[in-house]
């Protein structure tokens, strides 16, 4: 049996590690309602930009956007991968990455070539690793998903499928269902399918003879400038929901650690005292043994 | 119906204003709109500025965006603003910037790899050397 010496600086340890667990645990859950604030908050602008989309869709346009033709060959396909910087989440981040490496592979398998672009760093890591070309990335982007940052890696994607690059786009995230559920999702980007162009049904359209927008100063850079922005705007959208994401599923793991940490608490200090009273009872019986001796 | 439309004004990070609206001004590229209920579809893209917002039975409100895109149909206005301040040039040198990271990255992983490689061996080799100096013990 190891010595009550070990076992007492074992708890002590292990102490420490709860503390530490704890803390995070509590960090955590306050991220995570700011979090879940701001991912709500992005939605009314998703919302928007689609009706707008939608509208534009249906609008008798002489110029058709390439982020709407959808291109009958695939050869090659960019992937977004959104994951968080920080790990110590559980399995958030092996969970996007391995649903990302089985569609690789399949895509791998059809002879399509595969090029990602990295939101977050256990992705850049993973991807980097694996040997997929990264042809942009962001990381270290805090607590908020912020546009800014987000706009040169998105950018360098939608010039790659502008210029012929790309054939497909899709971005992979964790979805944020509630706190104790996240599932990883792929979404194809590009083209937009018809489901990215349908409006929310909310306004009464009133079904027109053919009409088109006035638009200032030309119709071309202005859809340029609203498909651009839609893009971005689900992109913002998977950042903000695997930030919430990654809040509550990191308050999920840490809540686990401390109450395993517990557990091994209990169980070492019941060993500890089994020890000590064994060593007790040991000592004593040598006393009684030896006054009988004399 | 005629009198107000609803009006939309969003942003990325919030939704900034969502309500009836008698009459609006936005700073438009080409010069500032001004709309009333009715007006024909529009799209455009806004400058910075301030976009003047005439609620009914209230005082006329001032609302800064920074910029972004102006729909208008009959009875909706939206307005997208930016949270980013844009521009040609400088999208083209964030994403000048985000391709150089990565390319950094990947030169750099490579290295990394190697080095990982070595330590691999190294640890390797340290484990053979102790295997025989163990079996030279046992042989003497």
């Amino acid at each position: 049996m190891a010595s009550s010496r070990e076992i007492r600086n074992k708890i002590k340890s292990i102490k420490n590690t709860q503390k530490i667990t704890r803390a995070m645990e509590m960090v955590a859950a306050s991220k995570m309602r700011k979090a879940q604030d701001r991912m709500k908050k992005a939605r009314p602008y998703g919302e928007k930009i689609r009706n707008v989309a939608a509208h534009m869709s249906k609008a008798s346009v002489e110029y058709r956007h390439p982020f709407l033709i959808d291109r009958n060959s695939v050869k090659r396909v960019g992937i977004i991968v959104v994951t968080s910087d920080k790990g110590l989440c559980g399995g958030l981040n092996t969970n996007v990455l391995r649903r990302a490496l089985n569609e690789i592979r399949v895509w791998g398998a059809e002879g399509e070539q595969i090029e990602v672009c990295c939101i977050g760093n256990k992705g850049l890591g993973f991807m980097s690793r694996l040997g997929v070309r990264v042809i942009s990335q962001v990381t270290g982007l805090g607590d908020a998903p912020n546009m800014e940052k987000l706009i040169g890696a998105v950018k360098v994607v939608l010039d790659a499928y502008t210029d012929d690059h790309f054939d497909r786009v899709y971005i992979f995230y964790n979805r944020f269902v509630n706190t104790m559920k996240q599932i990883p999702v792929m979404e194809q980007l590009l083209p937009l399918t018809d489901e990215h162009m349908r409006d929310d049904g909310n306004e009464a359209k009133p079904a027109r003879a053919p009409w088109d927008y006035i638009y200032e100063p030309e119709a071309k850079p202005v859809i340029d400038d609203i498909m651009i922005r839609y893009i971005e705007a689900l992109v913002y959208q998977a950042v903000a929901e695997n930030m919430a994401s990654e809040q509550s599923a990191r308050m999920v793991a840490m809540k686990a650690a401390s109450d395993n940490a517990g557990n091994l608490i209990d169980e070492l200090t019941l060993i500890y005292n089994k020890s000590r009273q064994a060593a007790i009872t040991k000592e004593l019986s040598e006393i009684v043994g030896g006054a009988a001796a004399v | 119906m005629g009198t107000i439309f609803h009006l939309d004004i969003v942003s990325a990070e919030e939704s900034i204003y969502s309500g009836p609206a008698e009459f609006i001004v936005a700073p438009a590229v080409m010069g500032e709109v001004g709309i009333y209920p009715q007006h024909t579809p529009m799209l455009t893209r806004i400058k910075s500025g301030v976009v003047r917002v005439k609620a009914p039975l209230q005082d006329d409100e001032e609302i800064y965006v920074s910029g972004g895109m102006l729909e208008v149909q009959p009875d909706v206005v939206t307005i997208l603003a930016d949270t980013a301040v844009r521009g040609q040039d400088l999208d083209e040198a964030k994403a000048l910037e985000a391709k150089r990271k990565a390319e950094e990255i990947m030169k750099n992983k490579t290295s990394d790899i190697e080095y990982a490689r070595a330590q691999a061996e190294l640890i390797e080799a340290t484990a053979q050397l102790a295997a025989i100096r163990k079996l030279r013990k046992r042989r003497h």
